[in-house]
């Protein structure tokens, strides 16, 4: 099985954070700990017109991620007792808890902030790609879940040739650090020039 | 903005990480570490108990029913009766016969509302002061039977008319929850006093048949494909739900290159995801950018004369209705043929803070690009003076000759329904009477004294205030109702309302004011048909997915025991439980409306039916196409600009006849500004249906009770993102965390409406519960709630 991906159609995102709770109602996540997180952005200001009119220039975007993934996944060498491994087969990241002791390494590592801290059992813990469900012909649950269908997965070459080669938006971090396996359409205010 | 920050973050740890990564490296262990990984994972998947695990969960296809606008499918993955985890339809996208009814944010936390350790478990009775919140535990039977014997005593005592069921919107919207229980006991035992009307679309509901003879003005969401340009006026659809689907056919719209404008004084989620331009606007201004607009679109001659001439009254000397004033005419009026002030757009700027370019240009896009679809969202019929934006909206409409058209839509209330069934839980009140459902503290306070100015209507008089409150799963009681600290005050007078009952799933702040407290189910307890709220043409199968938790009961069971303490048990079930009605209506409605309707079998098994349909149901299409065969349902058979029963009603200033733009109290020129500078507004919030769900750890934690704020205004107070303030005005205070950000316009703060009112020892609101600061002034015509309108001051929260 070939490198899965995740493939998020920014433009449609509502910031409804229905798949940051599904994936919560899966995984049993407490308050504090989201496998999938939803940013926003949001800049601009007002003029306020002589003639009393008000004018303006705002922007503003919704974000959600979870785990890319990554072809080069930083939070893996940062782990001191090799707790988290990826999948030969379909290059899912996944934190074993069995022997993670939870030094947050890989927390402070993974610039995209996807290991969460669980601070009741001292482990770290992050999105495995719903690999339970996948293994039951399902889809992980935040694609089967967001109301605007603007989650898909797959293997992420499949998806880079439907959806092309978008992985960084306003805000994200560079994707050469860590080679994400996300492909993004992005929302006409997340742009980067170039993308 | 503290969620900006989130992504600043990010940026910052890609600093740390390098740092890190040096230091990490050196360590050197990760080769190994992806091996011991991968045989774990293998391993995991043989253990035993994964596989029976399998083999037990069972899939029970439910329906969400309360009352948000839409219905989802909520499946309940169950095992050993406890239900694990819960998804939703999985049917794909593409075919929008069959649109698939994905639960949103809220629908996701069910399970967490189901198992919440506050739950209420038993059924109680109130120990302290009404309202305190003190309470002991008792028997159903003695609930059962007090309840039995204040209905009774009550009714002799003082007449049926003194007893209420309060309008109610938690789990009562099926086919036969808490509040149609409550009311058929009623109606068996006597009557009860009615109430008319709503909290959600009050004022529009009374406007909208004025103009057009009825409140089915919208379209079926299929006709969205046809429109080329879109005005969200006030409307949400992305955080407040009107049918699961919208948004589905919104997106498709989109996609097949309407614009999409949305007005609102907040730069909404659907801004962000829908819209190619948003106008903000101020709250109880939208009148004067209507008027503009319609000054700009008859002055440069874009107006449908042909339309105006055939279809409608008033627009005109020439078609005014008789014993109406030609100078009265919608086009005197925008021109200022009498009162010397034409409508212009640089007019409407000094008002609504719109730039007059923008204006011209709004007008004129609407105005000539065909069709299409000025859709009214009900924020700002919920103002002063909100029936003038619901006339004003369908006035703008009819000057494009928008009405009737696929693609084009008529504003105003916009109902529509095609997911017809059979409710066949059914009553019938002896008592006549009814109240404005807005003005039931009236009622309470002195009903005896209510007129037809109060919009009495179906006697002269009462013969009681309402001694008996029904409040069945319902916030109205405290928390939805306006001015909190005035209910209070009013509720906690026993000799006023001698008796009230509860059903609920929480210790809500209604729930507080009990005398006796039931325990209700949520609808994975109990069988019941899921229909949307009145857009949408689907209906969901609602299963019962595990046994009623605790001690809770259906409010129809319980009820059912009531009658029967008073011999009436025949009278009240017919001789059926829930489930029977359930069959008997999927049965009735296969025979009496629709063949195609599935078997309860086949309907269970599905858990939706789909209702089709040859063609898209376009507004008011019989009518234009065939007006003399299809007159409107107005006085005159015509769409009717100009009232004339609303001119004979003789208030001009506040009910005009045709639709205008009125100054609100506490609104921008209110001279109140002065000590109170900025308006509130309150908007439905994506992590609450009203007020329930407030109490959800994880959708707090996904939108935390907090008020918009622009950056102008918190600057002049020194307020801080993040920083607790204290919201005042002359009704009451309130204390909320400081969202501080662009996307609300300056001059107009917003605070989520529903969460609990939560008041500390100097009964100071301390979460944010915006009907602290609302007003229980109704609006003129309908007397519907104006809680949009309020002014306020904010200041720093000082320890």
């Amino acid at each position: 099985m070939a490198q899965l991906g995740f493939y998020i159609n920014q433009s449609l995102c509502i910031g409804c954070k229905a798949c940051t709770v599904s994936c919560k109602d899966k995984n049993n996540l407490d308050v504090g700990i989201n496998f999938r997180r939803v940013y926003t952005y949001e800049e601009g200001t007002y003029v306020q017109q002589p003639s009393s009119g008000i004018v303006h220039n705002l922007k503003a975007f919704y974000f959600s991620i979870a785990c890319n993934h990554c072809t080069q996944p930083k939070c893996i060498p940062s782990c001191p007792v090799g707790a988290i491994s990826k999948n030969k087969e379909n290059g899912v990241v996944t934190i074993d808890q069995d022997v993670c002791q939870g030094t947050q390494l890989c927390v402070k590592a993974c610039p995209y902030g996807a290991p969460q801290y669980n601070k009741k059992v001292f482990k770290s813990d992050k999105c495995d790609f719903c690999i339970d469900l996948q293994e039951k012909g399902e889809n992980p649950v935040c694609v089967s879940t967001c109301p605007m269908s603007a989650i898909e997965f797959g293997p992420i070459k499949k998806l880079r040739k439907k959806y092309g080669n978008v992985s960084q938006i306003k805000g994200m971090p560079s994707d050469s650090i860590t080679h994400p396996n996300i492909v993004i359409t992005p929302h006409k205010d997340a742009k980067l020039s170039g993308s | 903005m503290s969620e900006k920050n989130h992504l600043k973050n990010l940026l910052t740890n890609k600093m740390q990480r390098r740092t890190f990564l040096k230091w990490s490296g050196a360590i050197g262990i990760p080769v190994i570490a992806g091996g011991i990984g991968t045989k774990m994972l293998v391993d995991r998947k043989e253990e035993p108990k994964v596989l029976n695990a399998k083999e037990k969960e069972k899939i029970i296809s439910t329906c969400s029913i309360n009352n948000c606008g839409g219905r989802c499918v909520i499946k309940a993955h169950v095992k050993d009766g406890v239900v694990v985890r819960v998804s939703t339809d999985t049917q794909e996208t593409g075919d929008l016969s069959t649109p698939p009814l994905r639960a949103c944010v809220r629908g996701r936390n069910y399970r967490s509302l189901l198992y919440h350790s506050d739950r209420l478990k038993y059924p109680m009775k109130r120990v302290g002061k009404r309202g305190e919140g003190k309470f002991k535990r008792i028997s159903w039977e003695e609930a059962i039977e007090t309840i039995a014997s204040e209905v009774k005593r009550i009714g002799d005592q003082y007449g049926p008319e003194s007893r209420y069921v309060n309008y109610a919107s938690g789990q009562s919207w099926g086919l036969h929850g808490g509040k149609n229980a409550a009311r058929k006991l009623l109606s068996v035992t006597g009557g009860f006093l009615n109430y008319r009307n709503d909290y959600s679309s009050g004022a529009g509901n009374v406007a909208t048949p004025y103009t057009y003879g009825t409140n089915n003005s919208g379209s079926s969401f299929d006709t969205l494909l046809h429109s080329k340009y879109i005005i969200l006026w006030g409307q949400n659809p992305s955080e407040m739900i009107f049918s699961t689907p919208y948004r589905e056919y919104l997106m498709q719209a989109k996609k097949n290159g309407a614009k999409i404008i949305v007005i609102d004084p907040r730069y909404t989620d659907t801004v962000i995801a829908f819209a190619d331009e948003w106008i903000p606007i101020l709250p109880t201004t939208d009148n004067a950018l209507m008027d503009a607009m319609g000054y700009v679109i008859i002055t440069e001659n874009l107006h449908d004369q042909a339309f105006l001439d055939k279809y409608c009254i008033g627009f005109d000397g020439d078609h005014m209705p008789d014993g109406v004033p030609k100078e009265e005419s919608l086009k005197s009026y925008l021109l200022g043929e009498k009162d010397g002030v034409a409508k212009t757009p640089e007019w409407a700027e000094k008002i609504c803070q719109i730039p007059a370019d923008k204006i011209r240009e709004l007008a004129r896009e609407y105005a000539k690009t065909k069709p299409a679809a000025l859709i009214q969202g009900w924020s700002a019929q919920r103002q002063a003076y909100g029936e003038q934006f619901m006339r004003g909206g369908a006035q703008l409409a009819c000057l494009t000759g928008n009405v009737g058209k696929i693609g084009g839509w008529a504003a105003g209330t916009g109902y529509w329904s095609r997911s017809e069934i059979v409710y066949p839980f059914s009553y019938e009140n002896p008592v006549k009477a009814s109240i404005p459902c807005f003005l039931w503290t009236k009622a309470v306070e002195n009903g005896t004294e209510m007129t037809a100015a109060d919009g009495l209507e179906g006697t002269e008089k009462l013969s009681s205030n309402i001694k008996l409150i029904f409040n069945m799963a319902g916030n109205m009681l405290i928390n939805q109702h306006s001015d909190i600290n005035k209910t209070v005050k009013l509720l906690e007078d026993e000799s006023k309302v001698e008796f009230i009952v509860v059903s609920d799933l929480f210790m809500t702040p209604s729930a507080k004011f009990a005398d006796i407290l039931l325990p209700g189910t949520t609808f994975f307890e109990r069988y019941d048909i899921g229909v949307p709220w009145c857009f949408g043409d689907y209906v969901v199968f609602g299963d019962k997915t595990i046994d009623p938790l605790y001690e809770c009961r259906d409010e129809y069971d319980v009820f059912a025991d009531v009658a029967d303490k008073l011999g009436l048990k025949e009278k009240f079930t017919e001789g059926r439980t829930t489930l029977d009605l359930v069959k008997e209506s999927v049965e009735r409605t296969k025979k009496e409306l629709d063949p195609s309707f599935p078997t309860f079998d086949e309907f269970r098994r599905k858990g939706v039916h789909h209702f089709k349909y040859d063609a898209p149901l376009v507004g008011f299409k019989e009518q234009i196409d065939d007006l003399e065969n299809h007159p409107f349902e107005t006085p005159t058979g015509k769409i009717e600009l100009l009232s004339k029963t609303l001119w004979d009603m003789n208030n001009h200033d506040e009910i005009p006849a045709i639709a205008k733009y009125i100054p609100a109290w506490e609104g921008p020129e209110d001279p109140l500004k002065e000590k109170f500078p900025l308006q509130l507004i309150s908007w439905h919030y994506k992590r609450r249906c009203h007020s329930t769900y407030d109490n959800q750890p994880w959708l707090e934690e996904a939108a935390k009770q907090e008020m918009w704020m622009n950056p102008k205004d918190a600057e002049k107070r020194s307020i801080n993102n993040g920083e607790r303030v204290q919201v005042n005005n002359e009704r009451g205070s309130l204390f909320i965390d400081v969202k501080v950000t662009p996307r609300i316009i300056p001059g107009v703060v917003g605070i989520p409406q529903g969460a609990w009112y939560t008041p500390d020892k100097e009964g100071l609101d301390q979460r944010g519960s915006v009907n602290v600061l609302t007003s229980q002034r109704p609006t003129p015509l309908a007397k519907a709630n104006p809680q949009l309108t309020n002014l306020v001051e904010v200041k720093k929260f000082e320890e």
